[in-house]
């Protein structure tokens, strides 16, 4: 009983240290493979359908088209993933997004409210109800450890019934004031001006043929290049930075490929909307949104909190993590994404209906999971989702524009839902 | 009479990295009670796991002989097929089904799948009787105590025509009245010819039933006493007689003033609110010192720490807590973090790690801000940190982005230990540090806990393993059934005297 295995403390690390070649070269590219593989199963399932569909799917007014269709359903996977994340559920948001709407319309179109039906106002006034909304059932689940499946069970059988109430029963509440509607089908200005490459044909009876000709929207052009510049300029810093302090998992040329590969589908996504009317207003909010969320998640030490409880919540607890505020926070920031969401889905509609966001929940928790995120809680990434909830509307579009019925395109969704979790697992247990 | 009913011959079993058992010899007679006593950790329940199938045959080695016949048991199924039955320390009973539905989960009396409940409530009826509970079998389990669900599971092996009963602590949460009951039971059924396994380190009660007492120690065999020899002092000697070996970092305490003391400290149970847990405990802990705390499984030692900690156990909870004299606010836990004090779990898994994360993520969950300014984490600041405490305390790993869970258990306490370590508390209460972890790593946490007391820190460790209290500590508080029974400088103190203490504690409870 002597302790033979009790020195020698040191010999483990320096072999490490040592050992930081080839080794660790593939154990990167296999970690980044299975992060890519992701946004390369996007890409292959954009290629087929755009295979399918004769070229249609990549065409810049479809493009637009699919952006301004699943907005809605990523705005709203950004908040759901954060729930997920943290080891809960929301089944409410379609319906809290559709009660949005409704009072929205009712605020603009009905109600005598005289200024304050101004639309940047009652855009104000619906995200502040959506954040009440989202606190209040919160709290319930927070303090008070009701199950977040019931609890916004619940809360979608009541907004979903406010709703129609709302409304007066089956009918729409329109027309909304267009510069309402701008939020989900406008385009941002072209302040610069636009640049005409190739002059459209002018058929014979003197009036030019519409999509003939290549002009560019140059205001989009710029913004482009300024994100895919900026995108690259930040990478190579954290790279520079990382090397500087003596820490790269990823190898140089696997760096560059990434970077190459990614700047030239923005690029060529950027040309796609300039040669349209430009950058839609909704995914330059998307944009935005995302891009604080990466943040959050990925910097911000609440994003590190809400990991740590969805892993272990007595564990995360025990570390001093208030664990009943950061579930109501994590419920407030759904509210507030639902009711943007539904404030997208009515600017889209142009007028608030019954059954706006009807069913939408499913979509958005189907995009989390096809993201990567897992139903325990803990694990889960805002890219992931974000690649989830176009994988889901790509198949959409592009089966829409196939004439696939749309009873078998559930089908195909749900087929794919499972099939991701599924190679999600099967990776997870190999691993 | 006074055939030998169960024979097991040269049980050795190997868990990864450590040998829980090694040639185990263990016979019992026909109609005999037999106990089987030792410490926590010494292989007892390990033992019983083996007779009973938990570890199939084919993972051990060694020989079960059962009525003459060799056992090479699959499963647990096997083991009560042939009447062989283990009723375990936590109660495998379902709380919202009624006696009658526990008896017989599993094995009801059915025709093609449908129950025949007048039956089955009939023979469980006739079951209680024998066991002596007075309860309707249509009563849910949770609506009955603690005494009572054990009688049930008396019942339950009984209706499988026990031949064999093995019973693992059961008085670990009875009262002494329900415990008393319990012994006169197992001699009711002694009469009446039944074969018990009592595995306890109760031994007044040992005394009390045991024709025989067979001694486990470091998962071997130390002897077995025919009952004309059991006294407690005879089984004491038996049990904690090792040699100490050179198993814990020399070191020099500089022992300073007393920066920690609790005062009156009282807790009530979080569910069953009249149920005082831990009664008007007063302690203190000195700059530089490491302070034990002693006492069997269930004295209350964890529920006291965790207590403390934030308030994440119990409620009612009275006393004071002063640090340096002012008493400090341990209301939640991250105030109690902000005071400076820090509780390393028992429980790694459970309570300590976010297993599917990394090491890095889970070093520097308890201080966050210190890797952040205005709520932006630092990635390179956290990555130094990182490596910094697995270099501290010598965390086996290919790099800090290794998942927690793929970790062996003493780099996952490594782990633990980092994170407490980086929210630099000037007392830390520890846990069962070592448990469950190989001698190496016990060696290295020993060092980490010698090095941060020369630091000047004041640290508690509660420990179920006496030599390890003896070892690394400068005091020792004896607790048991909520309070403390003792205290003893280091220097004077011995596994005998802490036993003696507890065993003595015993009595006064009621």
């Amino acid at each position: 009983m002597s302790t033979e295995s009790a020195p020698a403390p040191q010999s483990g690390l320096a072999e490490d240290v040592k050992q930081q070649g080839p080794r660790v070269a593939v154990s990167a590219l296999t970690t980044n493979l299975r992060e890519y593989g992701l946004i390369i199963a996007l890409i292959v399932i954009m290629l087929f359908f755009q295979y399918t569909t004769s070229g249609t799917l990549f065409k810049p007014v479809n493009l637009s088209n699919l952006v301004q269709q699943n907005s809605f359903i990523i705005v709203m996977a950004l908040g759901m993933l954060l729930v997920i994340v943290a080891g809960y559920i929301d089944l409410s948001v379609g319906s809290v997004a559709g009660f949005i709407g409704a009072l929205a319309a009712m605020m603009m179109v009905i109600w005598p409210l005289g200024m304050f039906s101004n639309p940047l106002v009652v855009s104000i006034v619906c995200l502040i109800v959506g954040a009440l909304i989202g606190a209040a059932q919160g709290y319930w689940i927070a303090y008070h450890k009701i199950p977040s499946f019931i609890v916004t069970l619940a809360g979608m059988l009541i907004f979903r019934g406010i709703c129609q109430a709302l409304l007066g029963g089956g009918s729409s509440v329109g027309p909304l004031p267009d510069s309402f509607k701008a939020l989900s089908s406008g385009f941002i200005p072209d302040v610069i001006g636009p640049l005409t490459l190739i002059p459209p044909t002018v058929n014979a009876a003197g009036k030019t043929i519409v999509g003939s000709g290549l002009t560019l929207h140059m205001t989009t052009v710029v913004l482009g290049l300024i994100a895919v510049l900026a995108y690259a300029y930040f990478g190579f810093r954290t790279r520079r930075k990382r090397e500087r302090h003596g820490y790269e998992a990823e190898p140089f040329p696997l760096f560059v490929i990434k970077t190459l590969v990614g700047s030239a589908l923005a690029l060529f996504l950027v040309f796609q909307f300039a040669s349209y009317r430009g950058l839609p207003v909704v995914l330059l909010v998307m944009g935005v949104l995302i891009s604080l969320f990466v943040f959050v998640t990925k910097r911000m030490t609440i994003g590190r909190r809400i990991y740590a409880m969805g892993g272990n919540a007595k564990a995360a607890q025990l570390s001093g993590i208030n664990t009943e505020r950061l579930t109501l926070l994590v419920f407030i920031n759904m509210g507030v994404l639902s009711a943007l969401g539904g404030l997208i889905i009515a600017a889209r509609l142009g007028q608030a209906v019954p059954a706006a966001g009807l069913g939408s929940e499913l979509d958005v928790i189907a995009a989390v999971f096809i993201g990567g995120a897992s139903a325990m809680g803990g694990v889960g990434q805002v890219i992931g989702a974000v690649v989830g909830g176009f994988i889901m509307g790509v198949m959409n579009n592009g089966m829409s524009i196939m004439g696939v019925n749309v009873d078998w395109q559930q089908v195909v969704k749900g087929l794919v839902l499972l099939g991701a979790v599924i190679f999600d697992v099967y990776n997870k247990n190999k691993a | 009479m006074a055939s030998t009913i169960l024979e097991m011959r040269d049980i050795t079993k190997t868990f990864p990295g450590v040998k829980a058992l090694s040639n185990v010899n263990l016979s019992v007679e026909e109609g005999e009670i037999h106990a089987v006593v030792g410490e926590n950790g010494a292989g007892k329940s390990t033992l019983m796991k083996v007779l009973s199938g938990v570890y199939p045959s084919g993972t051990y080695e060694g020989q079960i002989i059962f009525r003459g016949q060799e056992c090479n048991f699959k499963g647990i199924h096997d083991s009560e097929h042939i009447g062989i039955v283990i009723i375990h320390q936590e109660l495998a009973l379902v709380p919202m089904l009624s006696i009658t539905e526990n008896i017989f989960l599993g094995n009801e009396h059915a025709t093609y799948g449908v129950i025949d409940w007048d039956a089955n409530e009939t023979r469980t009826g006739a079951l209680l009787k024998k066991v002596g509970l007075k309860e309707d079998p249509k009563t849910l389990i949770t609506n009955i105590g603690v005494g009572k669900q054990q009688l049930v599971e008396i019942a339950k092996a009984l209706s499988k025509e026990v031949k064999l009963l093995i019973l693992d602590e059961p008085t670990a949460s009875l009262s002494e009245k329900d415990s008393q009951a319990l012994l006169d039971l197992l001699l009711e059924f002694k009469r009446q010819g039944m074969t018990s396994i009592l595995i306890s380190h109760k031994l007044n009660e040992v005394n009390r039933v045991a024709d025989k007492v067979t001694v486990i120690r470091d998962g071997r065999t130390i002897e077995t006493l025919p009952r004309k020899d059991i006294s407690e002092d005879r089984i004491i000697t038996s049990m904690v007689g090792r040699s100490l070996d050179d198993r814990y970092p020399p070191r020099e305490p500089k022992i300073g003033d007393v920066i920690f003391e609790v005062k009156d400290w009282s807790v009530y149970h979080p569910i069953h609110a009249e149920r005082q847990v831990i009664k008007n405990i007063n302690l203190n802990v000195r700059k530089g010192e490491v302070v034990g705390i002693a006492g069997l499984m269930g004295a209350g030692r964890t529920e006291f720490a965790m207590s403390l900690f934030g308030r994440s156990y119990g409620r009612h909870i009275t006393g004071e807590v002063s640090l340096h004299g002012k008493p400090i606010d341990l209301s939640s836990v991250s105030k109690a973090v902000a005071s400076g004090i820090a509780y390393v779990t028992e429980d790694r898994k459970t309570y300590g790690l976010n297993l599917i994360d990394h090491i890095k993520h889970n070093v520097t969950l308890a201080n966050l801000s210190g890797v952040s300014s205005r709520g932006v984490i630092d990635d390179m600041r956290e990555m130094s940190v990182a490596n910094d405490y697995r270099k501290k305390t010598n965390i086996r790993a290919s790099s800090v982005y290794q998942l927690t869970g793929n970790l062996s258990g003493g780099n996952q306490q490594k782990v633990v230990l980092s994170k407490w370590l980086f929210a630099d508390p000037e007392v830390l209460i520890l846990d069962e540090p070592t448990r469950g972890i190989d001698v190496g790593a016990k060696y290295e946490i020993y060092t980490i806990i010698a090095r941060l007391a020369a630091e000047g820190k004041a640290i508690i460790v509660i420990s179920s393993e006496m030599p390890e209290l003896l070892g690394i500590s400068d005091r020792i508080y004896v607790m048991n059934e909520g309070r403390i029974v003792g205290e003893m400088a280091a220097s004077d103190a011995s596994q005998e005297k802490i036993m003696r203490a507890i065993v003595r504690g015993e009595g006064k409870a009621s």
